[in-house]
């Protein structure tokens, strides 16, 4: 266990932990929706987490637990030491929170928004300060109804970064924005996290994660599927080949141990730990039996693969599985 | 990171903040803004021009301001105040407030502190008016009149959350506010006092949330009347019960965020 921490009152070296984190949302009807099923995870202080995951995953109901907006259904969670939902008044001063969208009334101007918002939080710095830092200074008298999509995300990280918040909660920060707000973003976000900052994002962009996360969760059906840094992450997980076949289905020979294939209709997905051996033994068969295979596509592991193969592995298709 | 410990947000200036924001969109509302303006003094105009007032009458006098008032706190506070917590939580305002320092009690009063400020600014200038141009009558118990009125306003601001809960959009909140209206503007005795309304409905309609709040005001201005004091307790007491009451169903009901 590393030893002291940087902020008052030796809250211990994580910043936020999660222990069989569950939410139910209920519905009238008497049937709930388990949005989040026994999630846990650990932050390090100064760390930057990435939450990733495709839209309805559960990072959202997720974060908003972290964020102490609701209350677990079960499980436990501690921001700084404290519950966030329990103990708001001594976390809220501490963190800063980025909601996945808007929040602001569209009929007061960015100046107004800001200064509303510097005088209901502790410790707040000058709005006007804040909001050049994002690039809002000449927008200033806008109504936040007139605002880009981009502007207005920048607008919402800017009261997010009002109090000097210790721990920022980003829920799809880039959302809306175009690549160079999107890299603007992240240089500001990175230099946060210079600053001492701990930082938890939530996205659905590979490239985001990637670039930011010193550790990132792939949250899938309300799980973590695989928590760890990127190269841990991709390191678990297998590479993939892909072709399709004039004949549709036919019977894949032994590819090599740990692989599994999985047909939907004329096309082949091939998910193998050990690429080169299984694209030979899948190459000499097509050599052998004078088949083509058209698309022949073979990539090795990465996020993007880990991504898609974890998200494709509970729908439904067509397969044909060779396990070995 | 700074090395003092920044001094902690306190809950006046965040109210006041947020009331100020909530002015500031008032003000922009073109619709709220005329409701607020407007209605207490049609109300006070269409009363003193109806049959029933006599100046210089004291129970006259008291009817057209417990009229007035109860016109006011229904389209001033009642509501806009409905359509506001409609409009901020379908908005996700409600939410950001929520995750920001302000109590959940907090963000329900910084709401409608600009519609209280307005009621109480109207009510004065329509007493005054009252006073200096129709010869209405001074109150005789300014206290229980005090009474009346902020018990009035917890009831109204109470109702209007819990009428936002059961109300979607800022369009249908045209419609979800009608049966409080209607049952408070027959039956709380408004326009007529429940005395001459028939027995058995004028025995109903005295359990009504607002018929006690409009006898506490009409008491406050004419003076305790026939019941005396113990009359005055009684509707006062029966206010501060409903008070209780639509507060509790407030904080039971009250929806932060838009149904998903």
């Amino acid at each position: 266990m590393e030893t002291t921490s940087k902020g008052p009152g030796g809250d211990g070296p994580w910043a936020i932990t999660a222990d069989g984190v569950r939410r139910t949302y209920s519905s009238g009807e008497g049937g709930g929706f388990e949005a989040v099923r026994g999630v846990g995870l650990r932050v390090g202080r100064g760390e930057m987490f990435a939450l990733l995951g495709t839209n309805g995953a559960g990072k959202t109901s997720l974060v908003e637990l972290l964020e102490g907006l609701a209350r677990p259904s079960a499980g436990t969670i501690k921001v700084l030491g404290h519950d966030p939902y329990a103990e708001r008044t001594v976390v809220r001063p501490r963190i800063g929170v980025l909601l996945q969208s808007g929040g602001f009334p569209g009929d007061l101007t960015v100046a107004e928004t800001a200064r509303t918002w510097a005088g209901a939080t502790t410790g707040a710095r000058p709005p006007g300060e804040v909001l050049e830092l994002l690039g809002l200074g000449g927008r200033l008298d806008v109504r936040v109804k007139q605002l880009s999509g981009g502007e207005a995300r920048r607008l919402d990280l800017a009261i997010a970064l009002l109090g000097r918040p210790e721990v920022l909660f980003l829920d799809e920060p880039t959302t809306g924005m175009d690549p160079e707000g999107r890299r603007d973003t992240w240089r500001l976000v990175k230099q946060l996290q210079e600053e001492g900052t701990t930082v938890l994002l939530t996205t659905h962009y590979l490239e985001e994660a990637e670039a930011l996360a010193d550790r990132l969760a792939i949250i899938h059906e309300g799980r973590a599927i695989a928590s760890g840094t990127p190269a841990e992450v991709i390191a678990d997980h297998p590479s993939r080949i892909r072709f399709s076949l004039a004949d549709g289905p036919v019977d894949l020979p032994h590819l090599g141990a740990g692989t599994r294939a999985k047909w939907t209709g004329r096309l082949c997905t091939v998910r193998t730990a050990h690429l080169q051996p299984a694209l030979y033994a899948l190459l000499s068969w097509a050599e052998e039996r004078g088949a083509e295979l058209e698309g022949l596509d073979a990539r090795a592991a990465s996020l993007e693969e880990v991504f898609l193969g974890l998200s494709e592995s509970t729908t439904d298709d067509v397969a044909m599985e060779v396990a070995s | 990171m700074s090395m003092l410990s920044p001094v902690r947000s306190a809950a006046v200036p965040r109210l006041l903040a947020l009331g100020r924001a909530e002015m500031l969109l008032l003000g922009r509302n073109r619709t709220a803004l005329l409701t607020s303006v407007a209605f207490p003094a049609i109300a006070l105009a269409m009363l003193a021009t109806s049959g029933m007032f006599s100046p210089d009458d004291a129970a006259a006098s008291a009817q057209l301001m417990a009229g007035t008032i109860g016109m006011t706190l229904l389209f001033v506070v009642y509501t806009t105040l409905v359509a506001a917590y409609v409009g901020r939580r379908e908005g996700l305002v409600l939410k950001r407030l929520r995750v920001g320092e302000l109590h959940d009690g907090e963000i329900l009063l910084g709401t409608a502190l600009p519609a209280l400020a307005i009621t109480v600014v109207q009510i004065l200038i329509l007493a005054g008016v009252g006073l200096v141009f129709l010869d209405v009558v001074p109150p005789k118990n300014p206290v229980l009149l005090l009474a009346g009125l902020v018990l009035g306003m917890v009831i109204t601001g109470a109702l209007a959350a819990c009428s936002s809960a059961f109300t979607s959009t800022v369009e249908t909140a045209q419609v979800t506010v009608l049966p409080f209206i209607l049952l408070s503007v027959g039956g709380a005795g408004m326009f007529v006092p429940l005395s001459e309304l028939p027995d058995p409905v004028a025995e109903i309609c005295a359990f009504l949330p607002f018929t006690p709040v409009m006898e506490t005001v009409r008491s406050g201005w004419a003076g305790t009347g026939e019941g005396g004091t113990q009359e005055a307790v009684r509707q006062v007491g029966m206010s501060a019960v409903w008070a209780v009451v639509s507060v509790w169903g407030a904080r039971r009901w009250f929806r932060w965020e838009p149904r998903r």
